[in-house]
């Protein structure tokens, strides 16, 4: 493979087509853990093993499932991974590993995978798919951890546990609660898509 | 199997719709409820054929984890075992009502494969062992999540609707904006909390 296959691969992924900003994939768990940076740091590395090793497992088998039970096939690779990278978690962090509760299982239903199956996996060579696979899930953590920040810094005035609310500003109360998931989220895709918008018409260079 | 918690089973049914509904507070199945909001009849058929799945599987699923998986040791393989229930139950329903129920068939057809992979469905199943619900308040946990998530669904359509015609800034057309409304759908929700306490 070329270097400017993996550069183009590399900004594609996390800028040009952004799984969560671009496409609006993987959303559940985007919204659910990132009251805290330290879980989405978590999630963030879960969701970039699970993608990239079913990305080049379902490459790599990509010439034996018979097309018409592909998807189940596919799911079937996905929650192996998963199921995986659970019990590691469940045995090295037990601490987060509960507090993710249910979600880490639902990367499982995570668009972004399923999306990286069909679009790109299936038809590419494994070590490809492999690093397309690592890409669109750092572009998945790097919002994650955008946003997480953002929360947990107004939310409980801390950064990954550690108190750093030095002029003792009051807490937003509002930032570890659901809608302001919502809001961040939705504010982050505004600001992306002027930028994107003023790029195209400037006619600057992309990326 | 941990003793089920003492919540009366229609406390549990009224706070899956309205304090602890599943779009507004668990945030799951988002990308079909982002995606096809636009049009209100649309999005009522697909709450339906949510809420018909949902209940399905969860009853399903706890048989089978409770009458299978404990029983032999088999905890660890629940994801992928709750995926196959959910992706063969969708195919069964989709037969079933395609050869006695032609009409709904034909309103719900196309959202069924939809539904396999929308996170709600999993996500309830994995609540309900999580929180070790009995049989009885599984049930009610899986009707009442299906009505929230269809209510929920139903209003965000409703109101994309009628803004339609509005003139909005170009970057914030599409996602951007229906995120904004959730948001502000998931606020007048939480003035619901204090009323039930689950978990």
């Amino acid at each position: 493979m070329k270097k400017g296959a993996v550069k183009a691969l590399f900004i594609r992924n996390i800028w040009d087509e952004n799984q969560v900003l671009r496409q609006i994939l993987g959303i559940c768990s985007l919204l659910a853990v990132t009251n805290q940076l330290t879980n989405s740091l978590v999630m963030g590395i879960g969701l970039i093993f699970a993608v990239a090793l079913s990305s080049l497992t379902i490459s790599a088998l990509r010439n034996y499932i018979p097309h018409r039970v592909r998807m189940i096939a596919q799911t079937l690779i996905i929650a192996a991974w998963v199921i995986l990278f659970d019990i590691i978690l469940k045995a090295v962090l037990p601490d987060i590993s509960r507090a993710l509760g249910p979600y880490v299982g639902l990367i499982i239903t995570n668009c972004i995978i399923m999306g990286r199956a069909e679009a790109f996996a299936q038809m590419n060579p494994p070590l490809e798919s492999l690093l397309d696979g690592v890409f669109a899930g750092l572009g998945y953590t790097i919002v994650l951890v955008i946003i997480a920040f953002v929360r947990e810094l107004l939310g409980f005035g801390t950064i990954l546990g550690v108190d750093v609310n030095f002029i003792g500003f009051e807490t937003w109360t509002i930032m570890v609660m659901p809608p302001a998931a919502f809001f961040l989220v939705g504010v982050m895709i505004w600001i992306v898509n002027n930028v994107v918008a003023r790029k195209q018409a400037g006619g600057g260079k992309r990326g | 199997m941990g003793s089920a918690p003492a919540i009366s089973p229609f406390v549990i049914f009224l706070a899956s719709i309205f304090t602890s509904n599943m779009v507004l507070s668990n945030f799951l199945g988002m990308c079909s409820f982002i995606s096809v909001s636009s049009e209100y009849k649309t999005a009522t058929g697909l709450g339906k054929a949510v809420l018909l799945v949902m209940v399905f599987t969860t009853v399903i699923n706890w048989l089978l984890y409770h009458y299978v998986m404990v029983p032999l040791g088999l905890d660890y393989l629940r994801y992928l075992l709750f995926i196959i229930v959910i992706a063969a139950t969708v195919q069964i329903i989709e037969m079933f009502l395609d050869r006695y129920l032609t009409d709904l068939h034909m309103k719900l057809g196309i959202f069924l494969p939809l539904i396999t992979v929308n996170c709600a469905i999993l996500g309830i199943s994995l609540f309900m062992i999580i929180r070790s619900y009995s049989f009885l308040q599984t049930v009610l946990f899986g009707i009442g999540s299906g009505l929230g998530w269809w209510l929920a669904i139903a209003a965000l359509a409703a109101i994309r609707e009628k803004m339609a015609g509005n003139e909005l800034p170009p970057g914030l057309a599409g996602p951007a904006i229906t995120f904004i409304i959730t948001g502000i759908m998931a606020l007048a929700f939480v003035g619901f909390s204090g009323i039930f306490m689950v978990m």
